[in-house]
């Protein structure tokens, strides 16, 4: 689509800049990146520019400036320029070169809307805006370093275009054409088996021969070639991004114990111990948008996390933002509309010093990946409102291509909202933004695997959210819900509106008119309206006496509503354009019609292969570097980006300590205003474990997320999980063999803790095919977990908190350092094979964490930290930074198996599930009763000099730091 | 006693600590009501039944353009008088974090030359040019305001991306601390004036957290009282134990208190 300028005389340009003397921190902060780039200074100055058009000839009047002046720029900060559309773009002052930075016809331009409103203010009424940045930079000449500028630092030329010295003004969109209407039908009852293949590929449809067939056998039955929107609809409701189809599909597992066979691989295992464990708190699981837990005698809360993988691959900033709408849509689409009341964020991405030409063609680096996702999350969760609390960053080498951004949100509902139902005569609404091309194919495009044509093919699925029309949208829809107008409400997420009307009609069947769907421009077929992607909307099934209430209702709240249809209980999902049928689908073969899948998986788990640590070891340095590495340094560059605090219920942050700078295990919200009920959310990941033994893997992340939970005082009896399975493809019967033991694993723990799991995703093909092959990206498995709490004051932080209290180390260390962070460190890992990976015993760490709860809960633990990377050096040393004090251990009391008698293994291992717990004298014998039966130790006290010491098994000394060294060390940062 | 006063609390699409800010005035004996622009704006003469107005946090229209931007075009043009009557008539006003911007946008405050109209200050990019969500120090500088104790310290999440103040020149800046507008000011862990980031977040002219205008009775600052409202909201409490009276709280029942 490209629309064509609208004629010069009609349009006006107001260019605004800050005027000498005061302060542009943007540009500062500009020039200091494109520095970075060229390896020299430069001079930069922003220009933002407004492009407006009108009806008729724009007005002429001589206040116009001063009326543009007084809304377009800062009176006290800026000065603006009013120029006619014809008018030639300014020249830029000696030295300086000018780049001009457009959004390209189509991608989202948040800022024009309330343009257009604050001009209607001032008594203008403008047809449209377009809005504009102009870049003047001083000190690089070459155009070719000007284009490396505006790819590098300006622009995502996949979204946005760089002008050089542009002559020509920017000319705001003018209309579109409608498009005309085209009924077209398939030849598919005729296709062979070739030719199925070659339409699935053509229409990017990503359905294998298998499906192709079934929906040809369909058909035949009809008696009728499917038109191309029915194949569309099939395409999305059976996509692996919508249909789950291979953790669904039907699994033979050979190897790794007894040959055992799945008809449904999830729902026999952690959907299967979910519904074994049948507790009465799990009051919707697997079923909903999200899943919903008992928070009090009124309230449930809502849990969801989601993946948007290649949509951050490609556009970073857009891709993560919309994936953190996304799933803010899916709380609100819980039940019949849950408030959010948190956000979390995971990302995973490629070692952050690799440069462009260290990475094959096409992708972005990962520092730049890393900046965007960051920016994305903190522009759309500030603007929500939505407190973002929790997360984690790891890096790998094989994320950086494909780097994993998880976002989570937590909702809170009333008890009696919590069921939905369409209900035959019900009407089809759809609420909040219009819809455009937006992310056209991105259900399907995420179910197939990356590559370097990615960035062109997929440019249609790359979205740009707009924060403002979903806060908007989600104040009018709690509105309505509490007036009980709308029986069912499901978001448009991937597969747009096919697949929220077609889940929500599931059961009756719809007929909906796609002339009616309100669009950004002209010029969409009836197909691209009916799958577009496009963010910020939500579909309703509206009671028809109440219609007209909600239309006035979403009118005071500034959001679109339009009815589309009805939900009829034909059982058939019946599309028209203007009257004429595009589609007539059958609900159920839409929904159960999917070929069963059984495929053979292998399951390999490689040998343990110990990797003693030299006896050498220096450990001052190993625990220096550790602190600095990556997945443990300080996120707090990033947390701070955040509003953690919105909302209010903020109890426990997610900086914590004297100094605000220490890492808190999870964080601790109590949502209702005036009530002491509160929920604690956390997270693991065990990425380089899953390699070697996927089963572990999954029992590590699990515990490790429990442990947090439990940490802050959360309530092992009232702990709930989620599941992110993102793994490469999956089409070999071991990588199947592998996702099929990881939720194997998931049961077991589900079952030995009685810790269910409420809701899960999954994301696969998260690979990418290079000229010098394939890369995939680690097996990996996010564990999220929700713990309730009775009362918010109970809450403990990891920082510690008084000189001469006690550290009590619960749990056994084992030489076990597969996957260790050391290990990588002393370059022994092998590329993450060697080690032994560290087993859970569950039935002991069950009792374990019970244990630690009822410790904590006595009130008698001052602070509480998990250990994960690093160990017990990490873990400690983390305690006392954060609290401002030192610490002298001891490891003769640290609890391992008879012969463990190697100081450094005692330190850096990764054994699991281990705490540290602070303590006082007086509660020593107290605490110690709690924990009878559990493996545990005192290991040293806390002191108030300043200093970090350990001494060995032989009571030599082995480690001392100042607290200062490893506060700096761990406050290092990631530098992105 | 008087009867419970009553707070309106405006909304625009992007406002998003309006449910704080009521629960803040609730708790201080107000009763607090929460409504979206529009019906305001087509009836803002409503504001007569009320003593207090609060316009609180978040991104008012995106805070496209520039933060409090459009909303306070909005309020100007169509409820800026209402705003002047009911200080004038001894009621209050609050704009915390954009709501600040949007009075500062409005020219309510300062409001050096007149009690509303052109911007003379504004609220721009932090130093850091980036969005920080920290907790922050400040004193109270004058004794101008209801809202504030002259004196006191007031411990404060400061959550915005524009705090940095900049008044139009150097006359209007004199007059500013002349007057006894500057009511908060950023100060550093030991007390210290003029205190560098971290403590002061943004980089505002002479450490300025918050103003006043003429009659005292309207405050806007950029830190969030509300969000220092109950005790388990302080960042160290789990060390130092749960305060009685949090800060956030003793502001909001002088606010509160000053039309009850």
């Amino acid at each position: 689509m490209a629309p064509n300028p609208s004629s010069p005389s009609t349009f006006l340009r107001v260019e605004v800049a800050t005027r000498s003397g005061f302060p542009d921190a943007a540009a500062k902060k500009l020039a200091a990146e494109i520095g970075r780039t060229l390896e020299r200074p430069v001079q930069v100055e922003l220009v933002r520019g407004y492009s407006i058009a009108f009806a008729g000839a724009a007005p002429r009047d001589d206040a116009l400036a001063a009326r543009l002046h007084a809304v377009l720029a800062d009176p006290v900060l800026h000065s603006s320029q009013l120029l006619s559309g014809d008018a030639p773009v300014p020249t830029p002052s000696a030295g300086f070169r000018r780049l001009d930075v457009v959004r390209r016809p189509g991608v989202m331009d948040p800022a024009a809307a309330s343009v257009l409103r604050a001009l209607e203010a001032v008594g203008l009424a403008p047809r449209s805006i377009r809005t504009y940045r102009a870049v003047l930079v001083k000190g690089a000449t070459s155009d070719s370093e000007l284009q490396r500028i505006g790819a590098r630092c300006l622009a995502n030329l996949l979204v946005e275009e760089v002008r050089l010295d542009p002559r020509e003004a920017i000319a705001p969109f003018g209309e579109l054409a409608p498009a005309p209407f085209r009924r077209v039908e398939v030849p598919l009852r005729a296709a062979d088996d070739a030719a199925l293949v070659r339409l699935s590929k053509e229409g990017m449809l990503a359905l294998d021969l298998a499906e192709m067939q079934a929906i040809q056998a369909h058909f035949r039955q009809e008696g009728r070639d499917p038109t191309d929107v029915e194949l569309e609809t099939l395409a999305q409701t059976w996509s692996e991004h919508c249909k789950h189809k291979t953790l669904t599909s039907a699994v033979e597992l050979h190897g790794d114990g007894a040959p055992r066979r799945y008809d449904n691989l999830l729902k026999e295992t952690i959907f299967a111990a979910t519904q074994q464990l049948a507790l009465p708190w799990c009051l919707s699981v697997f079923r909903d948008n999200a899943g919903v837990i008992e928070f009090d005698a009124e309230y449930a809360v809502t849990f969801k996390v989601e993946t948007h993988n290649h949509p951050s691959a490609l556009e970073p900033y857009g891709g993560a933002g919309t994936g953190l709408g996304g799933v803010i849509r899916d709380t609100l689409g819980t039940g019949l509309g849950a408030k959010p009341i948190l956000s979390t964020d995971v990302f995973c991405v490629g070692p952050l010093a690799l440069r462009d030409d260290e990475l094959p063609a096409g992708t972005l680096p990962p520092r730049r990946i890393l900046q965007g996702i960051v920016a994305g999350v903190r522009d759309y969760g500030n603007r929500m409102g939505i407190p973002t609390t929790n997360g984690a960053v790891f890096v790998h080498a094989d994320y950086r291509t494909n780097p994993l951004v998880f976002c989570g949100n937590v909702g809170l509902i009333p008890r009696h909202k919590i069921q939905k139902a369409a209900r035959k005569g019900d009407l089809v609404f759809v609420l909040g933004g219009r819809t455009g091309r937006d992310g056209i194919h991105g259900a399907t495009f995420s179910s197939l695997s990356l590559d370097s044509s990615s960035s062109t093919v997929a440019s249609g699925a790359v979205q740009i959210g707009n924060a403002i029309e979903e806060k908007k949208l989600l104040d009018a829809v709690l509105d309505a819900r509490d007036r009980g107008w709308f029986s069912a409400i499901t978001d448009c997420g991937a597969g747009g509106l096919s697949s929220a009307i077609g889940e929500m009609g599931e059961e009756l069947g719809a007929d909906v008119e796609l002339a009616r769907v309100p669009l950004k421009y002209q010029g969409l077929t009836a197909g691209e309206i009916w799958i577009s992607e496009a963010q910020e909307r939500m579909v309703l099934a509206v009671m028809p006496e109440h219609a007209e209430e909600l239309r006035a209702l979403c009118r005071m709240h500034g959001v679109e509503a339009t009815e589309l249809g009805t939900f009829t209980g034909s059982g058939r999902l019946r599309l028209t354009f203007e009257g004429k049928p595009v589609a007539d689908l059958s609900m159920q073969f839409l929904h159960h019609g999917l070929p069963k899948r059984m495929r053979r998986a292998t399951a390999t788990r490689t040998a343990p292969r110990p990797a003693p640590l030299p006896l050498d070891v220096d450990c001052n340095r190993l625990l220096l570097q550790l602190l600095a590495s990556p997945d443990i340094t300080s996120k707090e560059e990033i947390v701070r980006q955040y509003d953690h605090e919105v909302l209010a219920g903020s109890a426990v942050k997610p900086m914590v300590g004297a100094g605000g700078f220490g890492p808190s295990d999870a964080c601790v919200v109590a949502p209702r205003l005036g009530s002491r009920r509160a929920i604690a959310v956390g997270c693991g990941m065990s990425p380089t474990t899953g390699a070697a033994d996927p089963h572990a893997m999954a029992l590590l992340a699990i515990d490790e997320a429990v442990r947090n939970v439990v940490c802050v005082g959360g309530r092992f009896d009232r702990l709930a999980l989620l599941d992110n399975f993102a793994w490469p493809s999956v089409d070999d019967e071991a990588t199947l063999g592998s996702i099929a033991r990881c939720a194997e694993g998931c049961r077991d723990v589900a079952l030995a803790y009685q810790t269910p799991f409420i809701s899960g995703k999954d994301s696969l093909h998260n690979q990418t095919r290079t000229k010098d092959g394939v890369i995939r990206i680690p097996p990996t498995l996010l564990v999220s977990a929700i713990a309730l709490m009775d009362d918010v004051t109970g809450a403990v932080t990891m920082d510690a908190k008084r000189a001469d209290h006690h550290l009590i180390l619960v749990g056994e260390t084992r030489d076990e350092f597969g996957g260790a962070r050391a290990l990588a460190l002393l370059g022994l890992d092998a590329g993450g094979a060697a080690g032994t990976v560290p087993r859970v015993d569950l039935p002991s760490a069950r009792r374990l964490h019970e244990a630690v709860a009822r410790a904590i809960a006595s009130k008698r633990v001052k602070s509480c930290h998990d250990l994960s990377e690093g160990g017990l050096a990490v873990a400690a040393a983390e305690m006392c930074l954060a609290g401002g004090l030192g610490a002298a251990l001891h490891l003769g009391n640290v609890p391992r198996p008879a012969g463990l008698d190697h100081d450094a293994t005692l330190l850096f291992s990764e054994s699991a599930p281990r705490y540290l717990l602070e303590v006082a004298w007086e509660d020593l014998d107290a605490v110690s009763r709690l924990l009878a039966g559990i493996p545990h130790g005192v290991i040293g006290t806390l002191t108030e000099r300043p200093v970090f010491t350990v001494s060995g098994l032989s009571q030599k000394p082995l480690l001392q730091l100042d607290v200062a060294k490893l506060t700096s060390a761990f406050r290092t940062g990631l530098d992105f | 006693m008087a009867a419970r006063p009553r707070a309106l609390i405006v909304r625009s699409a992007g406002t998003n600590c309006d449910a704080e800010t009521a629960f803040a005035l609730e708790s201080c004996g107000a009763r607090a009501t929460i409504l979206p622009a529009q019906p305001f704006l087509e009836r803002p003469e409503m504001l007569s039944d009320y003593q207090i107005l609060a316009i609180p946090g978040g991104f008012s229209y995106g805070d496209d353009i520039l933060a409090g931007k459009v909303f306070g075009l909005e309020l100007a043009a169509r409820a800026g008088e209402q705003i002047v009557n009911l200080v004038q008539r001894g009621g209050v006003a609050i704009g915390i974090c954009n709501g600040f911007q949007i009075l500062v946008q409005m020219g309510l405050l300062p409001g050096i030359e007149r009690p509303f109209g052109k911007p003379e200050v504004t609220l721009t990019d932090n130093d850091v040019h980036k969005y920080q969500d920290r907790w922050v120090r400040m004193r109270v500088t004058s004794d101008r305001c209801v809202w504030l104790k002259q004196g006191e310290t007031l411990f404060a999440p400061a959550a915005h991306g524009e705090g940095k103040l900049i008044p139009r020149d150097e006359a209007l800046r004199r007059a500013l601390h002349e007057q006894g507008r500057v009511v908060l000011r950023y100060i550093g862990p030991q007390g210290e004036d003029d205190p560098p980031f971290p403590h002061c977040p943004n980089g505002a002219v002479d450490s300025i957290a918050g103003l006043t205008d003429r009659t005292g009775r309207i405050l806007g600052l950029m830190p969030h009282p509300e969000r220092h409202f109950l005790p388990w909201h302080h960042p160290t409490w789990t060390r130092d134990g749960l305060a009685d009276l949090p800060d956030g709280r003793k502001l909001f029942e002088r606010g509160v208190g000053a039309v009850s």
